[in-house]
């Protein structure tokens, strides 16, 4: 599954860097293009093609969050930009793999996009040691996403240990939540 | 070099603060045998302000140390303020083990206080004592006298002079605000030296307690670690290194910093030369090292290190960086520090799943949990050696707790808004008074016996 979730984003990638292309040609047809004329003869055949997208289609950051376009009609995925981990561990968990693949491949054919890593720790334990486990996770999305080709220098590591929980609650159900490295993009 | 460790002096007017909600002390645990002590309103020579906060102040002092009971003005049976004046039978009637009494006179330029210590069993005078202090001084004065109450009735020195520096989070988790505050060890006359929305951490006095180290991200979000004056707020950046910035710790002398830094890859202890500004890395491995914390002679390094595969506590001979491992009970030690004897050390221990602070005996290498509260962090020691204050969680708010190293006494001091976390209390006393030889022979009472305790 994994393998063909990664074949179809690659084509999806590849897709979004010609249609970036093209829309970068854009203005110079553009003002020649009358849109009130195309309007009529797309009605009047509508099984035909669409003509060349009026909207550039590329990764777009959103509040920190990568949206990622799927297809030429306009859809698009916004990558889950939060990976979990367990108590005192900075290994990263298979089942972000998938996620992490995605973000990887958007980094290394957007080379003009940066992220920031954010490591957190839940508030057991001390919190200088919490900042240093809450560096260990964000260095270790960090060499995953390194390892599937992303350019070290697009990615930034940071670690705030037990100081931003996003669940203050005191249960090991918001520990897991606290536990955690977010993928900021800038 | 020169650029990294460069220098942004900020003359903050953040001293000025105005006091935030103070500390509340609440003993959970006093001891059983506690002292029965009477500390009688003093008297007060001359015009203007009456002072009668200073025996409420050391009543209240003595109470809150968990090792005495206060007798309530209200059930006094006479108030004298001169050994001639004592009716040693009200006292006994009401089983009071020793009396404070004194009284209070304007010298024009300040206040001076004249108190004695009263063993009412023996009828003897235990201490007579002369301090001047300014008029704003009343506080410094009284704990002064609590002080001495204190470590003529334990052989500890008391530890009422003072003060405890704490971090406090206000407000909802999004739009928190943290705060740098110290009070006096009873909780009282709160200061905020700094506030910033981002996060702020670690703060550690130098050991003449004119300056505190800290951690904060003010700037771009990111840690680095400061030094502030507390005298002129001055403030100065010590670090800004990629990665971690963390966990300052004086050296004994002042001189010389130990520090985290990740900027070589990963977190390592660092030891900066304050005058000179070099720095030099002390450990070498792949695991986690932080939480630096000093011996008392500055030859070595205390430290928490993961590279066992779990936190564990480790010390460091600066000489030959020679490293041994201290800690072998439980899968979590971490955040250490010794006490002013080197006798054992405090730390975060945890077992069976919970987090508390225990003593470790380092002679005998025994290890006593202290704590019954849980998500137990951040141990500092009195200066006097004898309790330490921590952080804790009660009803899903952060207030500091306190506890002796014995176990015998503790006592919590809940705030009344938002978290507080992460104390640090004061190496020295926020006054110190120097007592008058008046009469070098103190009165003596009726009767008498010439021995003194202790």
């Amino acid at each position: 599954m994994g393998k063909t979730n990664i074949r179809g984003l690659f084509v999806v990638g590849l897709t979004a860097i010609l249609l970036a292309g093209c829309a970068s040609n854009e203005p110079d047809n553009g003002p020649g293009m009358d849109p009130g004329t195309q309007a009529p003869s797309g009605a009047a055949e509508p099984v035909e093609k669409p003509k060349p997208t009026p909207e550039p289609v590329k990764p777009m950051v959103d509040r920190g969050k990568i949206v990622v376009p799927l297809d030429e009609l306009g859809a698009s995925e916004t990558l889950t930009g939060i990976f979990h981990f367990d108590f005192d561990q900075a290994i990263v968990k298979r089942a972000g793999h998938a996620e992490l693949n995605k973000h990887a491949q958007v980094l290394s054919t957007n080379s003009r996009l940066r992220v920031r890593l954010e490591g957190h720790a839940d508030e057991r334990g001390t919190r200088e040691y919490n900042l240093a486990l809450g560096e260990r996770r964000a260095n270790a999305i960090r060499a995953y996403l390194v390892a599937q080709g992303v350019s070290r220098s697009q990615v930034e590591v940071i670690s705030y240990g037990e100081e931003k929980p996003v669940n203050s609650g005191h249960s090991e159900s918001s520990w897991a939540q606290n536990r955690r490295v977010e993928v900021v993009y800038r | 070099m020169k650029q990294v460790l460069r220098c942004i002096l900020i003359l903050s007017a953040v001293w000025g603060f105005s006091a935030k909600s103070e500390l509340r002390i609440e003993v959970t645990k006093g001891v059983d045998n506690a002292v029965r002590v009477a500390v009688v309103p003093f008297e007060w020579h001359g015009r203007g302000k009456l002072h009668q906060e200073i025996a409420e102040i050391v009543n209240s002092d003595l109470r809150l140390s968990g090792r005495f009971h206060a007798l309530p003005v209200e059930q006094m049976l006479s108030l004298p303020n001169r050994v001639d004046e004592i009716f040693f039978r009200d006292w006994r009637l009401l089983n009071i083990d020793y009396l404070v009494i004194g009284s209070l006179e304007s010298t024009g330029q300040g206040i001076k206080l004249q108190f004695e210590l009263i063993n009412v069993f023996k009828q003897s005078v235990e201490a007579s004592l002369t301090i001047v202090g300014g008029e704003h001084e009343i506080r410094d004065m009284s704990h002064y006298v609590s002080d001495v109450v204190f470590e003529k009735l334990t052989g500890i020195e008391g530890a009422f002079s003072t003060q405890i520096m704490y971090i406090t989070a206000t407000g909802p988790d999004n739009e928190r605000l943290f705060r740098l505050n110290i009070a006096d060890a009873d909780g009282h006359r709160v200061n905020t030296i700094m506030e910033s929305k981002e996060p702020l951490l670690s703060a550690t006095w130098s050991p003449d307690g004119e300056k505190v180290a800290y951690v904060s991200f003010e700037k771009d979000s990111r840690p680095a670690i400061y030094i502030q004056e507390l005298g002129t707020g001055r403030k100065q950046q010590i670090t800004d290194f990629s990665g971690l910035n963390s966990a300052p710790a004086f050296s004994p002398d002042g001189e010389q910093l130990a520090l985290v830094l990740s900027k070589d890859g990963n977190p390592e202890i660092y030891i900066l030369d304050l005058q000179t500004r070099r720095l030099r890395r002390i450990t070498h491995h792949y695991g986690i090292d932080t939480e630096p914390s000093w011996t008392a002679d500055g030859k070595a390094i205390i430290f928490t290190s993961n590279r066992g595969g779990k936190p564990q506590i480790y010390q460091m001979r600066l000489e030959d960086f020679r490293i041994e491992r201290l800690t072998f009970e439980g899968d979590y030690n971490a955040k250490a520090s010794l006490l002013p004897d080197g006798s054992g050390l405090v730390m975060v221990h945890r077992r069976n799943g919970i987090f508390h602070i225990s003593y470790l005996d380092l002679k005998y290498g025994r290890l006593t949990v202290l704590t019954e509260t849980s998500l137990d962090e951040s141990p500092s020691v009195a200066p006097n050696g004898s309790m330490l204050i921590y952080a804790t969680q009660l009803r899903d708010k952060g207030i500091l707790g306190a506890v002796s190293i014995d176990g015998g006494v503790k006592f919590n001091l809940p705030s009344s808004e938002g978290d507080v976390r992460e104390p640090a209390w004061s190496p020295k006393k926020r006054r110190v008074f120097k007592p008058i030889l008046e009469d070098p022979v103190p009165q003596r009472a009726e009767g008498s016996s010439k021995t003194g305790i202790n």
